[in-house]
């Protein structure tokens, strides 16, 4: 009996590497602390009361937000321990599997659990102040899609140090991803906990693509909606295109795996080529769904920080829906070498190359707003700014990867990593973290001090610059992606020893972001921010920081572009808008039911991960009751009266 | 949307708007949206469908096991139980709720019958050599068409939950708005139906 326990344990846990114990420990001590210190403070039913429950859009957004910082930090320990596997020639920290593992977990988190959390969170806090609304469409399938997002990034996250981490590249392909070459459970968690947690994706594109159709403001014409509104209306239109692709190509390997059918296999008639058509279809808008979002946080910046209407309004507005459109035709792109023929190659070549159009009607609308304008420099500008050339440069370095003869020869090369990485982190996480500077305020209720953000912000630059710059040169020197190792007489060790400085670089300018934000809370009083420190343009700014649950204690109008901003200019003049009398504010009630069906969800998704049909059947079980529970639940709204919206606004505006 | 923003005017001018948008409206563009990803889930099945359905790799062919009477058969049960929950909603739109009860358990009698025929119609396949693991085509064939029965399956218990809910609280907005999506999520299934009688059966066997 022992002896079997033993060697459950040994295949259920995963054993034998000192990182991974490391892991474990830190795991557990983490695990104990939070429990200690929420059970010392009596802190479980304000946890559960306040967060686990809640259905109010700015915490679930916040919730997003720190979830995926944390993923960006184990994102980015992967990447620091392949680069430092890199940094000299036949170094012996990682074995190849293991590499093949972290980089596989560093892609996937990185962009579905980092970058994606990240921009709904701020789709949460910001689209429903933007446009003048008290809420999301659905409050309740907001909650659930956060859960689901959650409990799958956590289920992903396991196979680190439960059955072994996937290692097929963040894309799964097949025949690697099948059971033929990776019989362990890591691919399961593979697709499990990125179907899950996409599953909530998919609703939170519906959700917002309704809340912005249907909850403007009065007065807020579709021409007049802010830019980072309409970036995310575009974005919930790729999402609900492409999502549902995913879901069926990870359902379909999945089918494969464990119901024993044949559609990617080598043998019986399955087609690998079919899922690689698959996935970038997903894949490649995929790319453009987390860098739109990034684009409207820099219109928002830009315009504010100039202090000038955002040059082009509608061209901006054009862009954005055509890269939406032409993002689904573009994925070839990804496999120009693998045989589909001259013509389809063209056609790909071509239509890939016409999104730089698009884009670049961005960027001088960007630069054309500043020109004249009366910039400042706060951190949120400086992040967009040094977006800018670094776009550029990602952005032609793509154009050439688009170029099918071309890419015959950087195909697959670090050429290609540095390219997306310029991308990537130019255009997305630089976005998002200029969109958290510019936002905090609005979420906290204060302002961080910018002195450790400028050092963050330089850090990170110079960092980044001194990574990925000599990415190119030794792509173009002949090395190739996932190469766990190279040996002394490719002359590439140089470069690579720099690139490694360069991700550490990175790491410190991390620090510097958590140092700053830790500095923030310890001194939260004395940083109040008012209701528009940034002397803002757009609604969210007209109402007191940190908002109230109910956002706007009466329906403001929206019919301007710069509503706020306009608004500020009347009342300078001496016109004031009528009084408006109060009214009882309707309500969405917090619910449990998103969290436990989420766990339900978690339940399954491990059962499946490990064959365990009982388990598997008793989670989906749990997720049809909750489904039950909420259809027959009629209770699910309140007002808040007139005496306690006076008291809050009271205690609010007072205090600015 | 400009009309849309004018009637909020309105109401706002009456005084009567609490943030209120119209909750059973917003709910049916929502699941309009999930109509359309579903719409996409589907097109993805019919397409491997469509690129493995000769990948029989020497095990049976779908097009020698198809019995069009069966198949028939279902198309006319599924047609009936969509103009069935058709005749459901005009009951409920002129108030009479047992009427709409009725209609409802029809409807969902000749789905549960519809999936009843797809069941033995899978079985007999099963029985001459073509199973779910066969080949890259029998894979195909019944994740698409069970892929399609799961729906009507899923709906059905809807349905029934439905039921209950009518009999306790009978018609109201809210109630009216769970019927109204839940034909609207009936006829698509027809719809989708269609779509699989005409690519999967009838141009399997012609
Ligand atoms: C913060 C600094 C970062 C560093 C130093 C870094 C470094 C790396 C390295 C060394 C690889 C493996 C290259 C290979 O051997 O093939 C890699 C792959 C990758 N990275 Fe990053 N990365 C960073 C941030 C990001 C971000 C922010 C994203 C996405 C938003 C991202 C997405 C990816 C993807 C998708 C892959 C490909 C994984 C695969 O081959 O399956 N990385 N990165
Ligand atoms: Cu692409």
């Amino acid at each position: 009996m022992l002896e079997r326990l033993k060697e459950f344990a040994s295949e259920f846990f995963v054993t034998g590497d000192p990182l991974i114990y490391g892991a474990d420990v830190a795991i557990g001590i983490t695990m104990i602390t939070i429990v200690t210190v929420l059970t010392y403070f009596k802190k479980w039913g304000w946890l559960w009361r306040n967060w686990l429950t809640t259905v109010d859009h700015k915490k679930i957004g916040i919730m997003y937000i720190i979830a995926s910082i944390i993923m960006l930090f184990r994102g980015g320990v992967d990447a620091l321990m392949m680069r430092l596997q890199l940094a000299m020639p036949n170094m012996d920290f990682l074995h190849p599997e293991h590499y093949n593992q972290v980089f596989t977990t560093h892609g996937t988190i990185m962009i579905l659990f980092m970058a994606m959390p990240f921009m709904f969170g701020l789709f949460n806090v910001i689209v429903p102040l933007q446009i003048g609304a008290r809420d999301v469409a659905f409050p309740f399938l907001n909650a659930l899609s956060f859960w689901l997002f959650f409990l799958g990034a956590m289920l992903f996250n396991l196979s680190f140090v439960i059955g072994g981490s996937p290692d097929a590249g963040w894309l799964s392909y097949p025949p690697l991803s099948e059971l033929s070459h990776s019989p362990g459970v890591g691919q399961n968690f593979y697709i499990w906990g990125i179907q899950i947690s996409g599953i909530g994706s998919l609703a939170t594109g519906i959700n917002f693509l309704v809340t912005i159709i249907k909850m403007r403001a009065p007065g807020m014409r579709w021409m007049k909606m802010p830019m980072f509104t309409w970036s995310v209306f575009s974005t919930c239109i790729i999402i609900l295109f492409a999502f549902p692709i995913l879901t069926v190509t990870l359902a379909l390997l999945f089918l494969d795996r464990f119901a024993g059918a044949h559609f990617f296999t080598l043998d019986l008639g399955g087609n690998p080529m079919m899922y690689i058509n698959l996935i970038w279809m997903w894949g490649h808008p995929e790319v453009y769904i987390v860098v739109l979002p990034a684009f409207g946080v820099f219109s928002e910046i830009v315009s504010t920080f100039s202090r000038k209407k955002l040059f082009g309004y509608k061209s901006m507005v054009f862009a954005m829906l055509i890269i939406s459109f032409l993002s689904f035709f573009t994925w070839a792109h990804h496999f120009f070498t693998m045989g589909s023929g001259a013509d389809v190659n063209a056609f790909f070549a071509v239509t890939t190359m016409l999104i730089a159009i698009p884009t670049g009607v961005k960027i001088f609308n960007w630069l054309f707003t500043m020109y004249r304008g009366r910039i400042r420099m706060a951190t949120p500008m400086m992040w967009t700014l040094a977006f800018i050339p670094c776009f550029i440069v990602g952005g032609m370095t793509g154009v050439l990867l688009s170029v099918a003869p071309a890419d015959f020869q950087f195909h697959n090369s670090y050429f290609l990593i540095a390219h997306f990485h310029q991308v990537l982190i130019g255009g997305v996480v630089f976005g998002y973290f200029a969109g958290l500077y510019y936002w905090w305020p609005k979420m906290f209720g204060f302002q961080l001090e910018e002195k450790l953000g400028k050092w963050a912000f330089w850090t990170w630059n110079i960092g980044f610059y001194v990574c990925f710059m000599p990415q190119y040169a030794v792509g173009l020197m002949g090395m190739t992606r996932r190469l766990s190792t190279y040996g002394w007489d490719t002359g590439w060790w140089e470069l690579n020893f720099v690139s490694t400085i360069g991700a550490f670089l990175m790491g410190v300018g991390f620090l510097f972001q958590v140092a700053q934000i830790a500095d923030g809370i310890r001194k939260y009083k004395t940083l109040k921010a008012s209701g528009d420190p940034w002397d803002g343009r757009t609604l969210e700014w007209s109402i007191p920081s940190p908002a109230p649950e109910y956002n706007f204690a009466v329906t403001p109008r929206g019919d301007d572009i710069d509503e706020w901003w306009e608004e500020k200019e009347r009342r300078a003049k001496g016109i004031y808008p009528p009084e408006q009398p109060l009214e009882p504010i309707h309500m969405p009630k917090n619910s449990s039911i998103p969290f436990i069906m989420s766990v339900f969800w978690f339940v399954a998704g491990f059962g499946f991960v490990f064959g365990w049909l009982w388990m598997a059947i008793l989670g989906l079980a749990g997720v049809g009751i909750c489904m039950i529970a909420r259809s027959f639940s009629y209770d699910t709204d309140y007002y808040i009266p007139v005496d306690e919206i006076k008291r809050t606004e009271a205690s609010l505006r007072g205090s600015v | 949307m400009a009309q849309a923003a004018a009637k909020h005017g309105e109401n706002h001018a009456h005084g009567h708007d609490h943030g209120h948008h119209d909750p059973q409206e917003m709910k049916i563009l929502g699941f309009w949206f999930f109509l359309i990803s579903d719409v996409i889930l589907f097109s993805v099945l019919f397409a491997t469908f469509i690129v493995l359905r000769d990948n029989s790799a020497g095990g049976p062919i779908l097009s020698e096991l198809i019995k069009m009477p069966g198949v028939i058969a279902e198309t006319f049960i599924l047609l009936t139980s969509s103009f069935t929950s058709g005749l459901a909603v005009l009951a409920m739109n002129q108030g009479k709720v047992k009427q709409l009860i009725n209609w409802l358990i029809v409807t969902a009698v000749l789905g549960a019958s519809f999936i009843a025929l797809e069941v033995y119609e899978f079985v007999e396949m099963v029985h001459e050599g073509f199973s779910y693991t066969t080949s890259a085509a029998s894979g195909a064939f019944f994740t698409l068409v069970g892929t399609h029965g799961l729906h009507v399956s899923l709906g059905l218990i809807w349905m029934i939950g439905l039921m209950f809910q009518l009999k306790k609280r009978g018609i109201t907005d809210v109630t009216r708005g769970k019927i109204n999506v839940i034909s609207l999520y009936w006829h698509f299934l027809d719809v989708v139906w269609i779509f699989l009688l005409s690519i999967v059966y009838l141009m399997g066997v012609m």
